[in-house]
């Protein structure tokens, strides 16, 4: 077990290291991790696209207009129009808004709550931590899909349902992963050293064990970015996520994508080249942040 | 081993009691019911006894809890009745589409195992050099796709080239055959859908595939294969490959169990009437009964796959022993 600790330390300290340069230190990343480095720049891309969108686009995203439906791509219309007239490249700029939205809410929400339940259980152990696994249990042996469609049927559509059907299958994967590490602490002398020194359940658990399993939780949280980007597209594809007129990228291949395939592929094609892109980034960021922490892999 | 087996058969009840909690709560927290559906659906104008004596034909009337047990006690005794919406047995719905469900999950299952362990083994052998990193990118891009957009592609594909090619556009046939009266014509529907579920999930076990042989390599056993002057060849296949399988086994079946019930977009794009198209219907026409049994199937196919992968284990690694 002390071996796992001083490793991590080790891992703090380098990504801490204040004297590096800003340049400096990314030129190591994209050295060590260029794969990485890839996929971070796509994100990053990605939160420009979101926050700048009303900059780069002279179009509205909503707005149908009929003179130019289904217009093939061109300098004006770069990736063409749908079948409404709305501008393929636009809708894409601001998908990423819903996209980032749904995504880092849903992760962080569905991670947290993980992360605390997580925690709870390895510290509390006994019939509170047999009962929290049953439950967990019984979450994890849904697909995904299917418990996020359950889900957004009871509480109808929309943005916001969207984001709930999405952490709700997040929070059990989250908590399995982190109760495994918090119970590996939990043995550590330190925690018996704070419970001696009369500190609280809550104190313990936040202050003293959750910083310490922070690396399975920021793994978790950036492969849940990833994976709340799909589940998020495929809903809207099923025509159960975020609805009409929103632009978001699953939506954009619900309506004409299949129907014009053949004759206007471009509304088929781009918005399925985002969301590959986007969650691509986020994978390979991820990966290349669990190379860094995770010390079993680390001298691979 | 058989106490053990014991044991795990038993813990399979509370999962799948749970999991009947959580569907039965969950559908009957859906607005509006079945009857209101079926008979206002058309926006025509119904008279509340109508749906009154709908609702009271379909049992909707009991005490919720008296519900409940009828539906665990049908479960319990495999009897799951009517579908609520179209009124036929519910096995006979199922067994329509289960046939279907399971080919194509058999066949991605496949598709997946062909790509990811050549690549993963190739990847862990040639570690950090190009081939790796192509490797890598080629699998995470499997993640990141998303399948129906993968099966958009394909279609789109497979119009344009047989346009190109034989002068006539041609898509995978509709009706669904069964292998046994026409493999060709099966397989020409379903290979597609394999390949696009299949190349998803290959990504997973490729990873898998990578990181267990790379810890392999490095165990003592390798080094006496190799000091002792074994071909590379015998080693990588006689001695690691076969012990780095058996995280793999696990994600592959863990994975053919998700597909099951998980292919409900896949579905959706190629228009494959299997369960989870099924699935999708039943939960907006809010068909309480075909629902849970669907549910009820997808998860106890999920625990069952896990236990025999847990199984499978002990003879794969005579070292593991349950007991």
């Amino acid at each position: 077990m002390t071996m796992v600790s001083e490793v991590q330390v080790e891992a703090e300290v380098e990504e801490l290291n204040p004297d590096v340069p800003l340049l400096q230190a990314m030129l190591q990343l994209i050295k060590r991790q260029p794969l990485g480095a890839a996929g971070l720049a796509v994100v990053i891309l990605m939160i420009l696209m979101a926050v700048f969108a009303n900059f780069l686009s002279p179009y509205d995203p909503e707005a149908n207009s009929l003179e130019h439906m289904l217009v093939e791509p061109s300098w004006i219309f770069p990736m063409g129009t749908d079948q409404f007239g709305r501008d393929v490249l636009t809708r894409i700029i601001y998908g990423a808004r819903t996209a980032l939205y749904v995504g880092f809410t849903a992760a962080t929400v569905g991670s947290f709550l993980g992360l605390l339940l997580g925690v709870a259980s390895a510290y509390f152990g006994g019939r509170f931590d047999l009962i929290m696994q049953r439950v967990m249990d019984v979450f994890m042996a849904f697909p995904l899909i299917i418990i996020a469609l359950a889900v957004v049927a009871t509480l109808g559509t929309g943005t916001t349902n969207v984001i709930i059907a999405i952490t709700i299958p997040f929070v059990p994967q989250c908590a399995r992963v982190v109760r495994s590490s918090a119970l590996a602490i939990r043995e550590i002398p330190y925690v018996d050293a704070a419970r001696s020194l009369g500190f609280g359940h809550s104190r313990i658990i936040l202050r003293h064990m959750m910083p310490n399993v922070m690396a399975p939780f920021l793994i978790m949280f950036t492969s849940f970015l990833g994976q709340a980007i799909l589940l998020e597209a495929s809903l809207s594809y099923l025509g159960m996520g975020v609805q009409e007129p929103t632009p978001a990228w699953g939506l954009m291949l619900q309506g004409g994508a299949e129907e014009y395939a053949e004759s206007a592929p471009w509304v088929a094609i781009w918005p399925g080249v985002a969301i590959s892109l986007a969650v691509f980034g986020f994978n390979l960021f991820g990966d290349a942040l669990r190379d860094v922490l995770d010390p079993k892999l680390r001298s691979r | 081993m058989y106490k053990y087996m014991a044991k795990r058969l038993l813990l399979m009840i509370p999962t799948l009691f749970g999991a009947a909690v959580l569907i039965f709560l969950l559908l009957r927290l859906i607005p509006g019911d079945v009857c209101e559906l079926r008979l206002a659906g058309t926006g025509n104008y119904v008279d509340q006894e109508a749906i009154d004596i709908c609702r009271e034909n379909l049992g909707m009337n009991d005490a919720k809890i008296v519900q409940f047990f009828d539906f665990i006690y049908g479960f319990v005794t495999f009897n799951f009745g009517e579908s609520m919406w179209t009124g036929k047995a519910i096995t006979y719905e199922i067994g329509l589409r289960f046939q279907l469900s399971l080919q194509v999950a058999i066949m991605a299952t496949f598709v997946a195992v062909i790509i990811a362990i050549p690549l993963g083994a190739i990847s862990a052998l040639k570690q950090n050099t190009w081939v790796d990193y192509v490797v890598r990118t080629f699998s995470i891009a499997g993640i990141a796709m998303p399948s129906f957009w993968l099966g958009i592609l394909i279609i789109l594909g497979l119009l344009i080239y047989s346009q190109a090619w034989f002068g006539e556009a041609w898509m995978p046939p509709i009706e669904y055959v069964s292998p046994l009266e026409d493999l060709g014509q099966n397989m020409l529907q379903l290979i597609w859908p394999a390949v696009a579920t299949g190349y998803r999930y290959s990504a997973v076990a490729t990873r898998m595939t990578r990181s267990a042989l790379l810890e392999v390599l490095r165990e003592d056993y390798i080094r006496t294969a190799r000091a002792k002057g074994l071909m590379e060849k015998l080693v990588i296949n006689r001695h690691a490959l076969k012990n780095s399988m058996l995280p793999v086994v696990t994600i592959i079946g863990i994975e053919f169990a998700f597909l099951m019930g998980g292919l409900v977009v896949t579905e959706q794009v190629f228009n494959l009437n299997g369960l989870g198209k099924l699935f999708v219907e039943s939960v907006l026409n809010s068909d309480y009964t075909m629902t849970q049994a669907l549910v009820m199937l997808v998860v106890a196919i999920f625990v069952l796959t896990n236990f025999v992968i847990d199984l499978f284990y002990a003879w794969l690694d005579p070292r593991i022993r349950y007991s």
